[in-house]
């Protein structure tokens, strides 16, 4: 019945002898307040909504610029024996910001991946590619332990055992100036194909590569024109 | 067994209805120690006149509740009041915290734990109460799931007390890394590569939870506005939307109740 009705209403508001009605109007007056009164609101709400929302989740998008640093000389490192380093992740946040690595020389017997200047010097990451907890280089059983889960990687960081689904990340590395550089993270998968920084956790194999993609917030090779000079207090050598 | 009679009061104590004017001068005014007396009541009408108030609390806390209700009934408002102690310790412990990873996290703690007057004892309420909280809300869900009580009509009770129990665990996770001490550092970086293990979209929402793609400057004090703005004011909203579908709706009558019958009549032949 009011379907009826609604038909045959005519949709210009002359037809309907509306007051103040003219030819060719069709919005009533009633539905154009009420459109713009709420399209105002609206616009008001996103106003302030949107700017908040992409404020709070801008970091996702935006690259912080990574500095290279200086880890020691060549000679500092051996072929079958890891040195420990102390690192900066994160800058300027104290304690929270540092990391350790692993470091070696490469070994032309046992590293089979392809040699390229970024791995004469082998920097291999302490976090567990499980969860995030750090592993340690243990040399009496020749692996790196994870306390968490009990990930075991082998010398060369591949997982041998443990819930770890993928190598330990490894670092960009560089010898300048008879200096070793050390650069971004990069994360590898069982073949030590190099892939973007990805989490823990996060498969490289198979499915994985596609399901965890590249994030737009880690640093890819910065240039390495300007690396930073050594302090004063090291010799060249 | 027989019962002494209670003494009557003495004449002195026993209550006597007004007589009109006795504590006025006459005119239909109040003594001022008549007013001083009713101030109370005076106040809350003046509340109530315009706000209607007394009706809506009415509604809420004078309602018919089935019989055989018992104390399991009671772990939703038991879970409520461990809200409510997190809310107001919450507030309070704000007060010396500094979210600051540079150094000023984990000693603003220490400062509450070691030196504050009763700060303690106010962090202990806050770190021990919020696992109370957890094992009352599941509880408290338990309860609501062997009664039945989820069943319809109250289907929209039980969605929101399962986004409650969502944001409590957020809000235990959250919370986690207050302290900025070894355990929270840690515990946290797992977290938030649990996270991350979701396909597709969990990369970013690693991003998002720290702020960037690893533990940085911001992400201690990203927690803390979650903890302690964002996640507070949706749990207190949620909780307002489920007491209101409590009242409306009535609580559930315990599953082995039997509808009510009439006794039935011995009838005599005669």
């Amino acid at each position: 019945m009011a379907d009826k009705d609604k038909k045959n209403l005519s949709k210009y508001t002359v037809d309907l002898n509306m007051p103040g009605a003219f030819e060719g109007e069709t919005v009533t007056r009633r539905r154009f307040m009420n459109i713009s009164a709420q399209g105002l609101g609206g616009i008001a709400a996103a106003a302030f909504t949107l700017p908040a929302l992409g404020f709070a989740i801008g970091p996702v998008f935006s690259r912080e610029p990574f500095e290279w640093q200086i880890i020691g000389k060549p000679d500092d490192f051996a072929e079958d024996v890891y040195s420990l380093r102390v690192i900066t992740l994160v800058p300027n946040i104290g304690d929270a910001g540092l990391s350790t690595a692993y470091v070696r020389k490469r070994w032309p017997a046992v590293d089979t991946e392809p040699e390229d200047k970024y791995n004469h010097i082998i920097a291999v990451t302490s976090r567990c590619s499980h969860l995030g907890c750090p592993v340690r280089w243990v040399e009496s059983a020749s692996r790196f332990l994870c306390p968490c889960h009990g990930g075991i990687y082998n010398f060369r960081g591949i997982r041998i055992a443990g819930p770890p689904v993928r190598p330990l990340n490894r670092f960009y590395t560089l010898i300048h100036d008879g200096y070793v550089y050390l650069g971004p993270m990069y994360s590898v998968n069982f073949e030590l194909r190099r892939f973007s920084n990805r989490d823990p956790g996060q498969s490289l194999d198979g499915v994985g590569q596609y399901l965890y993609p590249a994030r737009f917030s880690t640093s890819t090779l910065p240039p390495v024109t300007n690396l930073p000079l050594p302090p004063p207090g090291i010799p060249a050598g | 067994m027989p019962r002494l009679p209670t003494p009557p009061l003495p004449k002195a104590l026993q209550p006597k209805p007004k007589r009109p004017g006795q504590n006025g001068n006459g005119n239909g005014k109040l003594a001022p120690a008549e007013v001083a007396r009713e101030a109370g009541v005076t106040v809350v009408d003046w509340i109530d006149e315009r706000t209607s108030l007394s009706g809506g609390l009415r509604w809420m806390l004078f309602r018919k509740v089935p019989r055989g209700i018992n104390w399991f009934y009671t772990l939703g408002s038991a879970t409520m009041f461990a809200f409510l102690n997190q809310a107001v310790t919450g507030v309070f412990l704000a007060m010396y915290y500094r979210p600051e990873a540079t150094g000023g996290a984990y000693e603003s703690m220490r400062y509450i734990v070691d030196d504050a007057f009763l700060g303690q004892f106010v962090r202990g309420m806050h770190k021990w109460g919020a696992s109370v909280m957890v094992i009352l809300i599941f509880l408290h869900m338990g309860r609501v799931f062997f009664f039945g009580a989820y069943k319809y009509p109250r289907e929209m009770t039980w969605i929101i007390g399962v986004v409650l129990l969502i944001l409590t665990l957020a809000m235990s996770f959250t919370g986690y890394l207050l302290p900025f001490d070894d355990r929270a550092y840690w515990a946290t970086i797992v977290g938030v590569n649990i996270n991350g293990t979701a396909p597709l979209l969990g990369p970013y929402l690693s991003d998002f939870l720290r702020a960037g793609p690893e533990f940085g400057a911001t992400t201690l004090s990203r927690f803390y506005a979650i903890h302690m703005l964002l996640l507070p004011a949706l749990i207190i909203a949620l909780i307002g939307a489920h007491l209101y579908l409590v009242s409306k709706l009535g609580i559930s009558a315990p599953p082995w109740l039997k509808p009510h019958e009439e006794p039935e009549l011995d009838v005599a032949e005669v």
